[in-house]
This record gives C-alpha cells, structure tokens and sequence, in this order.
C-alpha cells in the first residue's frame, strides 16, 4: 500500500491572531485528480503552501508521500507545485529558465517538458511573454520533473477561455503519461468540474464537503415542492440547504433511497450546484471577516 | 488508421462523460464507420483532445471491453472486436427464437443437459467441417 500522496491530521495553521485553517483532517487518494475548491480566504493557498513545506504548521500534521514536507527534501523532488500567479523570473529567457529547472531538479527530463515549449521562442525574456505561455512554461517546469503529485493553485485564474481550455489539455496529457495525483485549488468551479473524480470543499479554514464526484453527485438531489412544515422525508438522509419563495420550497438534500412522495419533483445537481449550496452560509453573517492574505511572494 | 472517431463532450447533458464515451463508440459501431480491427484513439489523445480525466477514458475502455465490444491489447491500444451493425442483430433474434424452439423439442424428447450439449457439439463440428470443405 502506497502512501497517501496528502494526509492532514487536526491540521492549524495560525497567522497573528487568525486561523487560516484550523483541525483539518484529510487524505487525498492516490492517482485521482482533485479540485480543492472554495471562496476565496478559505485556506486553499494556505493548504497548499503546508504541502509544500514552504509554511510550517501551527498544530497538527501534514505528510506528502508519507513524508515530513518540512525535513524532507527528498519527497519535494517528488512534487511539482505552481504558486497563484505562476511566478517565475522575469528576467530570465525561456531557455534560462529550462537550464535552472535541469540543474536544480536531479530528476530532470527534458522531453517531459518539450510539448509545452514547442509554440514559444526559448530566447524571450520571461516578463514578455503572453499569460498563457508563461503559464505553460510554469507546467513544464512541472511536468519535467516527472512528479508523483502537481499541486496547483489558481491556475486558470488569467487565463482566457481558449488558454485556460489549451493548458488543461496539456496538464492532462502530462497526467495520462505519468500517473500523477494532481491537486487544483480553484474558486471557480466551472474550470475544474470537466476533469475531477475528487472534491475537498473548504470554507473558514475547515473542510465542508469532501469525497469522490460520482458518488457525491449520486447521493444528492434538489427537491421542489409545495412549502409545507417538514417531517421526515422518506429517503431523505439530510437536509444541506432549503430555500423558500412564497408557496414554493426548493431543498437539497442527502439521500439514501428513492424519493417516494409524489408531491416532490426530484433532480440531479451539477456540481458546481453542489459546492454552491454547501457554501453558501446556514445563516447571514453579521460582519465579514477580514480577506485572509497568508502567502508573501516567495523569490 | 487511427483518425476513425473523434469523441465529443457535452458537459451540460447530464450524462457522465465516460458514458458519452461509450455511447458515441456504440453510435459509431451502429453506423459502420468503426469496423472490426480499428483502434480507438489512444487514452492520451483522447485527453489531450478534450481535456477530462485520463481515469474517464480508461473506465469507458474498461466497459466497451466487458461488453464483449473492444479488445485492449496490452502496449499496442485498444481495438474494434465486434460490431454493433443492425443485420447482425436481426439474425440474433430469429436464430434465437428457432433455437428455443428446438431445445423444447430436445427437453420434451427426454434429453439432459449433457446430451444436449453433446449432440450440439458434435452438429457443430461436423457443420463447420463440411462448409469449409
């Protein structure tokens, strides 16, 4: 049994007097690809930066490939991570920066990377490039190190549509090939739902929602009905979130049966339904909490 | 050789996409224009194609293949083994119906499942021998 390639224990991590993300417990199954999804502030980045050892926790455990991202080198060869904005050096050229990634990664393959390069002219200076090909250069990197798991976090996030559709297909091909676990923090549902089999939803540094996407979406359906006082529903394990409008009451719930009742019309939900209802809050907030920056720019 | 299908996603349909994969092979058995012996694209380029999960293709490969519709053949791809063509299907109906037909007379004669089995192979044997001769 191969270790899982993310485990988090009663995971915390504390910034001043903010918790970024406290008692996260969670394991990430090997070879799936997962959308680690959320409003923003809800701890993705700071999750992600755990993972990597560039943030050291304040209570609770991470392991990555069954290591200690914090003492082991070794298993940081093993992951390949974009931080938001793919930062690289702008005043590199693109050939600059493919020989730094060959002389600082033991496991280096340069035919790893090649696909992603063909379009782009090794002599431009990094800061001249187009979004979408500095974002191809940041997976090369990635890919080249021929990683065991990606982590990747907003990487769609200035990308247009054709850009964002071209790097997805190439992330994908990259993972056909080698079998990686791939981690993709966004907030936009939209971009993830066409590749994920895994969800881990975070809301206010915890995990609201978690599991494989079929299985999920099998196991959840909106109800429409007559707004009535509520019982027990037969088939109705759970209510996530009800919403009424005048006579009308909409709910989506956890099921464990078939919806009997005649009076209810019964549906599937999308995904990004899904994520939706199980983040939008039980109850207004009074005030807002502070936008959460947790991560300086790492040089 | 390989360009005998491209695959297409309809994310809003509702259908699972390793699903949509299945139903358009099956279309294009129906329609002839995949035959016995074409190789399905690749797994890769599939995804590099549509950019979904690599695990999809290989679940809706996995399934053609429990149907008895595709072959993979291990470091070469995955390949047509039967078609889906409408004349054969008709045949299958009839030639059913005569069989059952045929068994009830066996059953009502007075012979096991053995000696069924047994006269159906050696029938078999024989006809097979005289119509390649």
């Amino acid at each position: 049994m191969s270790p899982p390639p993310i485990a988090a224990q009663g995971l915390g991590k504390r910034f001043r007097r903010e918790w970024g993300l406290r008692g996260l417990t969670l394991e990430i199954p090997s070879g799936a690809i997962v959308g680690l999804a959320g409003p923003n502030g809800a701890g993705k980045s700071t999750l992600l930066a755990l993972a990597t050892g560039l943030l050291a926790p304040t209570e609770g455990t991470i392991s990555v490939l069954g290591r200690d991202p914090l003492r082991s080198a070794g298993v940081l060869a093993k992951v390949g991570y974009v931080a938001q904005g793919a930062p690289l050096y702008r005043s590199f050229s693109v050939a600059e920066t493919i020989e730094f990634a060959r002389r600082t990664n033991a496991g280096w393959e340069d035919e790893a990377a090649a696909d992603l390069l063909t379009r782009i002219d090794s002599k431009t200076k990094v800061g001249s490039l187009s979004e979408g090909d500095r974002a191809r250069l940041a997976l090369a990197l990635v890919l080249g190190k021929r990683p065991q798991l990606v982590l990747l976090d907003e990487p769609f996030a200035s990308l247009d549509p054709l850009a964002g559709r071209e790097l997805l297909q190439l992330l994908m091909d990259g993972v056909a090939e080698t079998a990686a676990t791939v981690v993709v923090a966004s907030h936009v549902v939209a971009d993830i739902e066409r590749v994920c089999d895994h969800i881990v939803l975070l809301t206010a540094g915890g995990v609201r929602l978690e599991g494989n996407v079929e299985q999920l979406l099998d196991s959840h359906r909106l109800l429409t009905g007559p707004r009535r006082p509520l019982g027990s529903i037969r088939g109705v394990r759970e209510i996530v979130r009800e919403r009424h409008s005048g006579r009308q009451l909409t709910m989506l719930a956890v099921v464990d049966g078939p919806i009997v009742d005649p009076s209810w019309t019964v549906e599937r939900v999308s995904l990004e339904e899904l994520l939706l209802a199980y983040m939008a809050p039980e109850r207004l907030p009074t005030a807002r909490p502070p936008e959460k920056v947790p991560l300086r720019w790492h040089g | 050789m390989r360009d005998v299908i491209e695959f297409h996603l309809d994310p809003r349909s509702g259908v699972a996409t390793y699903l949509q994969i299945v139903q358009q092979v099956k279309e294009a058995l129906r329609l002839g224009t995949l035959d016995v012996g074409d190789q399905l694209p690749t797994v890769r380029e599939v995804v590099a194609d549509l950019a979904i999960n690599p695990n999809t293709v290989a679940k809706a490969y996995r399934d053609l293949e429990r149907e008895g519709l595709v072959v993979a053949r291990q470091g070469r791809g995955t390949f047509v083994a039967s078609t889906l063509a409408p004349a054969s299907l008709r045949h299958h109906d009839e030639l059913r119906a005569a069989l059952e037909r045929w068994l009830g007379s066996a059953l009502a004669a007075g012979l096991d499942e053995e000696s069924i089995r047994a006269l159906i192979s050696a029938t078999l044997r024989e006809s097979l021998a005289r119509n390649v001769a």
